[in-house]
């Protein structure tokens, strides 16, 4: 009994001094976060210029637990990893899905969401969505993307266009010059289907969660030598898990929970 | 009035920046230029080779190409680089800096070709006689050759601008938040691309509108007692 | 390095890419630029206004916006191209690149070719009308060959800008030198390598066009003529 209580006493207090030790390691008053700004509805560019979404929402709240100030940035997709290294900012809150590739050199925190991802077509289209049913067809999806790597990986018949952003796609896609667009179930319903444009399209096939492309999920991403941070941000989302904070911003974009699995 | 839905302003913004990076690398690329286009009329060898090795380059490759280069692969190599060496630098350009950077470099060497052109247009009399009436070189490029210099130079120079004020769009692609790329978010958020392009254009077209007046006037001032061809 | 071994397939596929662009859009675009310039030298007030109102639409705005005005305002219209049966034009982005890159060259070609017929001494002229050449023939012997010379330089100044200018239809999901770059670049963040390697083939394309346009220069004699955007005053006693 003394034993054991010492020992629990003892991992008690080492535990709080490591506890301590995170939190009184170097976390900056302010951060600087990149974002993309064209992915809604997760992170977009009002028309006063400004960022909006689920993931500003949500990285406000974070920030807001860890007490730290932050500050929002944009970044364009391709260089939004080199602008991170390049101290342009620190911290990326931008559907960046965490995958083995992006740890080699860049630090993730746990995730914050995780959402599957789906081709969406013409409803009257009669694509059948496999790597047989699509070959020769025309799919569309962002440079950079899990969703690239995918289709060039297990889809080497499909002809794949490139776009700088996810939006340039969906302006393919309504205007038919793509067959298909392969992206996350949520943005393609939020950023598109839900839209005027979006009428007369469906989302269609399987859900694609395989971690070997698509990660495990989306996660907050810092330079290598900022666990740290990313660790505060780990501690931030499950806070806000536990006290309702992320469900209620969840709701209030999707109307469902996007944390999965 | 097509309906802009509040996105309207966002042009305005972006115009306003468009000009200032075009005026910004306009200044920038003369005074740049000029010194290349002295220098590769008058100076020794090396500084000829380096010029030439410079301007050969810089119009070589297409200016998208050049800024990305500038804007994503500087930094990216200055920080291999450095790591290699061990050293953990980084180097954060940010998108005004690299664009009227990447314009001024470009037109400059334009402009530099424009100069030459322009000076080796002149009757070398004129430099003859300046010497003959025994003004020194410095004197004579300033008073003599500069003013006759810009009738030549004029339409070149004239080009540079229009052809620079245009380029100003191509900064759009690093996201500085110019006439084009507000143009761009205008249109994927409210998925009128055309409305939104034609504005943009409309704008950019009042500019060159603008310039061309200006270009003409300027044109007419130094050219006047010559005539031209007309079929 | 590895980096040029493992990619310079992509890479000249992305070149011949270029190449075609170019070579097409400069030739449909001088066709074109003929009829612009004399149009905009006739005295009809109509023509003159009309290829005046093009030229200036198409040198007055950024190519960029050109392109995505053809390329996305087109898919804003797509059903009334659909309806008029050119959406299948419209709906290739390779035709659109091609559009906005012909459309584009042809205002600037006119232009050269509208300043190099103005150069032309107008004794030359005279001289021919009063030899009696119709306008026919006047163009074919006299204007032609002589604008041609006179244009020559600049025209090749035109033609270097339009290799680079295809660099822009990387925008538009065409894997050019430039989206093959791109997309290299983005996959591994070896964006020098992928940009400077781009850079190396504009290089050399622009410059391998440079020398065989300095071959035709020489061909056409046109180093004898001094670059003649404006004419020069005639001094008295002047010998050149």
């Amino acid at each position: 009994m003394k034993t054991s209580f010492a020992s629990a006493l003892s991992g008690a207090i080492t535990a709080l001094t490591f506890a301590f030790s995170a939190v009184a390691q170097d976390l900056p008053d302010a951060l600087v976060i990149g974002t993309e700004g064209a992915y809604p509805p997760f992170n977009f560019t009002e028309s006063d210029g400004n960022v909006a979404g689920f993931e500003i929402d949500l990285g406000n709240a974070m920030c807001a637990h860890i007490k730290v100030e932050c500050t929002w940035v944009t970044q364009d997709w391709d260089g939004i990893i080199p602008g991170l290294q390049a101290k342009k900012y620190d911290a990326i809150i931008a559907s960046l899905y965490i995958t083995d590739e992006r740890r080699k050199v860049i630090s993730f925190s746990d995730k914050y969401y995780n959402v599957p991802s789906r081709f969406v077509v013409a409803t009257d289209s009669t694509l059948d969505i496999s790597a047989d049913g699509l070959s020769g067809a025309i799919v569309g999806t962002q440079r950079a993307t899990s969703f690239e790597r995918y289709l060039t990986a297990e889809m080497p018949d499909v002809e794949v266009r490139l776009y700088g952003t996810m939006d340039e796609a969906y302006l393919d896609l309504a205007s038919g010059r793509v067959d298909a667009v392969l992206g996350d179930v949520v943005a393609l319903q939020d950023g598109f289907l839900g839209t005027p444009e979006g009428a007369g399209f469906e989302l269609r096939g399987p859900e694609f969660t395989n971690p070997e492309y698509f990660g495990y999920g989306a996660g907050v991403a810092v330079r290598q030598d900022d666990q740290a941070i990313a660790d505060a941000f780990s501690e931030a989302i499950k806070a806000l898990r536990d006290n309702g904070t992320y469900q209620e911003i969840s709701q209030k974009w999707f109307g469902l929970d996007v944390y999965g699995s | 009035m097509p309906d802009f839905q509040g996105y309207g302003w966002l042009l305005l913004d972006g115009l306003v920046l468009t000009l200032g990076v075009a005026i910004a690398s306009m200044l920038g690329a003369l005074a740049l230029g000029l010194l290349a286009a002295l220098g590769k009329l008058f100076a020794p060898r090396a500084g000829k080779v380096l010029i030439e090795v410079y301007t050969t380059f810089v119009r070589g490759v297409p200016e998208l190409v050049l800024l990305l280069l500038i804007y994503y692969g500087l930094p990216t190599l200055v920080q291999n680089t450095a790591a290699k060496a061990g050293y953990d630098l980084s180097l954060s350009i940010n998108p005004f800096v690299a664009g009227i950077g990447t314009l001024t470099v470009i037109y400059a060497a334009f402009a530099c070709e424009v100069f030459r052109a322009a000076y080796l247009a002149l009757p070398p009399g004129q430099r003859e006689a300046a010497y003959a009436l025994g003004l020194n070189p410095v004197i004579t490029f300033r008073k003599v050759e500069l003013p006759q210099m810009m009738r030549y130079a004029l339409p070149g120079l004239g080009n540079v601008w229009m052809v620079l004020v245009k380029a100003t769009a191509l900064i759009s692609i690093i996201q500085l938040p110019e006439l084009m790329r507000n143009a761009d978010i205008a249109a994927r958020s409210t998925r009128q691309p055309f409305t939104f392009f034609f504005a943009a254009c409309l704008l950019y077209l009042a500019i060159t509108a603008i310039s061309m007046l200006g270009q003409a006037r300027l044109e007419r001032w130094a050219a006047r007692g010559t005539t031209e061809a007309r079929s | 390095m590895d980096f040029i071994l493992a990619n310079l397939p992509r890479f000249l596929e992305g070149a011949w890419m270029t190449i075609q662009l170019a070579l097409f859009s400069c030739s449909c675009g001088l066709l074109m630029a003929l009829p612009i310039a004399l149009a905009r030298l006739s005295r009809k007030r109509l023509l003159s206004s009309a290829a005046t109102g093009y030229v200036f639409f198409f040198r007055g705005t950024p190519l960029l916006a050109q392109i995505f005005l053809i390329y996305y305002g087109s898919g804003q219209f797509r059903h009334e191209l659909g309806a008029l049966g050119l959406w299948t034009f419209f709906r290739d982005p390779w035709f659109c690149a091609l559009l906005s890159l012909t459309l584009n060259t042809a205002a600037y070609s006119s232009e050269i070719l509208r300043g190099a017929i103005q150069a032309i001494p107008k004794g030359e002229i005279e001289a021919a009308k009063a030899l009696g050449l119709n306008r026919y023939l006047l163009l074919r012997l006299v204007i032609l060959p002589r604008a041609i010379r006179i244009g020559w330089p600049a025209y090749t100044n035109e033609v270097v800008y339009q290799i680079q200018a295809t660099s822009l239809v990387s925008i538009i999901t065409i894997m050019d030198i430039t989206g093959v770059a791109r997309t290299v670049g983005a996959r591994d963040f070896t964006f020098f390598e992928a940009f400077g390697l781009a850079a190396l083939l504009y290089l050399i394309l622009v410059y391998g066009f440079i020398f065989l346009a300095g071959r035709i220069e020489k061909r056409l004699g046109a180093h004898l003529i001094r670059p003649a955007a404006v004419n020069k005053p005639k001094l008295a006693g002047n010998i050149r």
